[in-house]
C-alpha cells in the first residue's frame, strides 16, 4: 500500500451550509435585514398579544385621529387603530409573501429539473410556456389571474405563486443544465443512479443556493404584489387588515389624514427592503466564486 | 483464451455538429469503427493525443453514451439491448474514474456519503455495516478513515482522486475504466496515485482500462496498449512490444515526443486534421513522414493479433532511431516513485 495522506489543514469537517452561514453572519446589512424580517415574523405571530386594540373594532368617536400617545399611528376613517391593523396586516402580507413563493417553488423547481434533465421536446414545451408567462409583466399577469380566480387572499396568493413560478422554472432549468455537464452528474449515472435519484440527490442540493437567493428576493416582490392586489381589492377582503388594502382605503384621505397611508406604506417599504438585503447577503454568502472564507 | 470481459465490435460514435440555425452541418467522427477485447484481469491502456476519441471510447465501453453502430458486450451481454433498469444493475460491475477529481465528486456530499452511495444503490452491505465498509475502502486507498466526515473541498487533488478510486472500488466492480486518472494531478502525486492503482490492480485482480496520453504511466501499469489516432486504433499489442518496438509511424512519433527521450526526434508536422472531415485513406497520411500514394486512398486494416498495426508500410518502415534502453518517462517516474514508496531511498538516487 502506498503512503498515507498528509494531514488536512482546513477547519475540521465544515459543511458547505455552515460555511455559508458563517459568511452570511459577517455581512452586516444582511444580518440587519434578517433581524427586521425575524422581528416582523414575531410581530405577525404575536399579533393577538401585542396589538393594543382590536383591529376590527370601529368607533364613531375617534375617526381619523392623528398619531398620539393613545394611538401611535392614529386611527382610520372607521375609528380603528392603525397600529393594530398594521400589526395584524403583517400576517396577511408575510403569509402572502412566504406562501406564494413556496407555491412558486413547488410549481417551478420540479418543472425546471424535469426540463433540464429530460431536454428535447419536454424542455421545449416547459420553457416556451415559462417564456410566454415571463413576457407578460409580473403584476399584470398576477392581477389578471387574481381577477379570474375571484377576490380573496387565498386566490391572490395562488395567482402570485403561479405568476412567480416561471422565474424558478428558468432558474432551476439553467442550473440543472449547468450541473448536468459536470462530471459528478455523469459519475452519478455511472454509479447506477436512476434519473430521479440523480435529480433529487445530486442536482437539487447543488442548485439550492441560487434558488434560496431568488426565493428571498421573490418574497419581497410577492409582498408588493399582494399589496398591489389588495390595493385593487383583489387580495385581503375588508374588514380584515392588510397593508395593501389599508393603502387602498387611505387614498381618499391623502391630504386630510396622511398617516393612514404613510404607516402601511413605510412598513411595506421596510419589510421589502429587509428581504432584499437578506437576499443580497445570501447571494454573497453562497456564491461559490467568492471562495475567500 | 477465455471469453473477453469486454468486447467492442466495429463501434462507431459520431456527434452531430449543427450550424447557427440548428441544422446538421456534419458530424465529429469521435470513434470510427473500433474493435477491442479486454480479457478478465488484464490492464489495457488506450493512448493517443487529445481529441482522438479516447474518452468517448471509455464512455462507450460503459454505455454512458450509446454507439451509433457496432456492439459493446460486457460479460457477453450487448449493453445497448439491456433495459434502463438492467443496465443500472450492471453498473455495479463497471465503474469509471474521472480525470478531474475536483469535478467528479458531488460538492454537497461528504466523503462517507460519496463512497457509501454505490454500496447503498446496489445493496452491497447492510446499512449497519456501511460505515465499517467505507472505512475499509478509505484505508485501502491510503486515506485515514477519520476523514470520512469531511467534505470534498477540504482535500487536495490527489486525496480527492483517492476518494474517487474508493468510490469506484466500493461496488466491487469487474471492470474499471480510468479516464486520464492522474493527468490532472501534480507530478509527485501522480506517482503516488499510479502506484496505488497498480497495487490495487495487482491485489484485487482488477480488469482495468487506462485511458492516458502519458506513456510513462502507461508503461508502468499496462499489459496491453492500443494506440488511437482520430477515432481509429492504429496499433495494438502487448505493452512491451508496442512501447519498445513500435510499428506504426504515429506510435513512433508519440514515443519520440516523450520528454527526456535522449535522441531528438523531429516532431510530427502539422496539427491533427479536423475530426469533422477526416482525411481519406490512412488518417495519419497528412502528417506521416513515410507517406506513399496508396496511403492517401486506401484505408489500412489492422493486421493480425497479438501485435496488430494498421499501416500499409508495415514491415517496410526504416528502423527507428536508436534509443536508450529504458523509456525516459518511465525512468523519471520510477525515480519519483522511489521517493514515495520505499522507506529508504534506493542507492544512487540524487537526494
Amino acid at each position: 500500500m502506498s503512503a498515507t495522506s498528509p494531514a488536512v489543514a482546513t477547519a475540521a469537517g465544515e459543511s458547505p451550509g455552515r460555511r455559508a452561514l458563517r459568511r452570511f453572519l459577517r455581512h452586516r446589512l444582511a444580518v440587519f435585514g434578517l433581524v427586521i424580517v425575524v422581528a416582523f415574523i414575531l410581530v405577525a405571530i404575536l399579533a393577538p398579544v401585542i396589538a393594543p386594540y382590536d383591529p376590527l373594532q370601529t368607533s364613531w368617536s375617534r375617526i381619523r385621529r392623528p398619531p398620539s400617545w393613545e394611538f401611535w399611528m392614529g386611527t382610520d376613517e372607521n375609528g380603528r387603530d392603525v397600529l393594530s391593523r398594521v400589526i395584524w396586516g403583517a400576517r396577511a402580507s408575510l403569509m402572502a409573501g412566504v406562501v406564494s413563493v413556496l407555491g412558486a417553488l413547488v410549481i417551478g423547481v420540479p418543472l425546471g429539473l424535469l426540463a433540464g434533465l429530460a431536454g428535447g421536446w419536454v424542455d421545449a414545451i416547459i420553457s416556451r410556456i415559462a417564456d410566454a408567462m415571463l413576457s407578460v409583466p409580473f403584476l399584470i399577469l398576477a392581477i389578471a389571474l387574481a381577477a379570474f380566480l375571484g377576490p380573496a387572499l387565498e386566490n391572490a396568493m395562488l395567482a402570485i405563486a403561479i405568476t412567480a413560478s416561471p422565474v424558478f422554472v428558468r432558474l432551476s432549468r439553467g442550473m440543472t443544465l449547468d450541473a448536468k455537464s459536470t462530471d459528478w452528474i455523469e459519475a452519478s449515472r455511472a454509479l447506477g443512479n436512476p434519473p430521479w435519484r440523480t435529480a433529487f440527490v445530486h442536482v437539487l442540493p447543488n442548485i439550492i443556493p441560487p434558488l434560496l437567493v431568488q426565493a428571498t428576493l421573490a418574497i419581497a416582490e410577492a409582498i408588493i404584489a399582494e399589496a398591489a392586489l389588495s390595493f385593487l381589492g383583489l387580495g385581503q377582503q375588508p374588514p380584515d387588515p392588510s397593508w395593501g388594502s389599508m393603502l387602498n382605503s387611505s387614498q381618499r384621505f391623502l391630504t386630510q389624514a396622511p398617516w393612514l397611508s404613510i404607516f402601511p406604506g413605510v412598513t411595506i417599504m421596510v419589510v421589502v427592503l429587509a428581504f432584499n438585503l437578506m437576499g443580497d447577503g445570501l447571494r454573497d454568502a453562497l456564491d461559490p466564486r467568492s471562495e475567500k472564507s | 483464451m477465455s471469453q473477453a470481459l469486454l468486447q467492442l465490435d466495429e463501434v462507431v460514435k459520431r456527434f452531430p455538429v449543427r450550424d447557427t440555425l440548428g441544422r446538421r452541418a456534419g458530424a465529429v467522427h469521435a470513434v470510427d469503427g473500433v474493435s477491442l477485447a479486454v480479457e478478465e484481469g488484464e490492464t489495457l491502456a488506450i493512448v493517443g493525443e487529445s481529441g482522438c476519441g479516447k474518452s468517448t471510447l471509455g464512455r462507450l465501453m460503459l454505455n454512458l453514451i450509446s454507439p451509433d453502430s457496432g456492439t459493446v458486450r460486457f460479460g457477453g451481454e450487448d449493453l445497448a439491448r439491456l433495459s434502463a433498469g438492467a443496465l443500472r444493475a450492471r453498473r455495479r460491475h463497471m465503474q469509471l474514474i474521472f480525470q478531474d477529481p475536483f469535478a467528479s465528486l458531488d460538492p454537497r456530499m461528504t466523503v462517507e456519503q460519496a463512497v457509501a452511495e454505490p454500496l447503498r444503490l446496489h445493496g452491497i452491505v447492510p446499512r449497519s455495516q456501511e460505515r465499517a465498509r467505507v472505512a475499509d475502502l478509505l484505508s485501502r486507498v491510503g486515506l485515514r478513515p477519520e476523514l470520512a466526515r469531511r467534505w470534498p473541498h477540504e482535500f487536495s487533488g490527489g486525496q480527492r482522486q483517492r476518494i474517487a478510486i474508493a468510490r469506484a472500488l466500493a461496488s466491487q466492480p469487474k471492470l474499471i475504466v480510468g479516464d486520464e486518472p492522474v493527468s490532472a494531478l501534480d507530478v509527485s502525486v501522480q506517482a503516488q496515485v499510479v502506484n496505488l492503482l497498480s497495487d490495487l490492480i495487482r491485489d484485487l485482480g482488477l480488469t482495468f482500462v487506462l485511458i492516458s496520453h502519458d506513456l510513462g504511466v502507461v508503461r508502468h501499469v499496462a499489459d496491453r496498449v492500443a494506440v488511437m489516432y482520430l477515432g481509429r486504433i492504429v496499433e495494438q499489442g502487448p505493452a512491451e512490444d508496442v512501447l519498445t518496438d513500435p510499428r506504426h509511424p504515429y506510435t513512433r512519433a508519440l514515443l519520440a515526443a516523450v520528454p527526456g527521450h535522449g535522441t531528438k526526434a523531429p516532431p510530427i508536422e502539422g496539427d491533427v486534421p479536423s475530426p469533422i472531415s477526416p482525411p481519406p485513406g490512412c488518417r495519419f497520411h497528412t502528417r506521416c513522414p513515410f507517406v506513399e500514394d496508396r496511403c492517401r486512398v486506401t484505408v489500412p486494416l489492422l493486421s493480425a493479433a497479438p501485435h496488430a498495426v494498421a499501416c500499409h508500410l508495415d514491415g517496410r518502415l526504416p528502423p527507428p532511431a536508436p534509443r536508450p534502453g529504458r523509456l525516459a518517462g518511465g525512468e523519471r517516474l520510477r525515480r519519483l516513485q522511489s521517493f514515495f514508496r520505499a522507506p529508504s531511498p534506493q542507492p544512487g538516487v540524487p537526494q
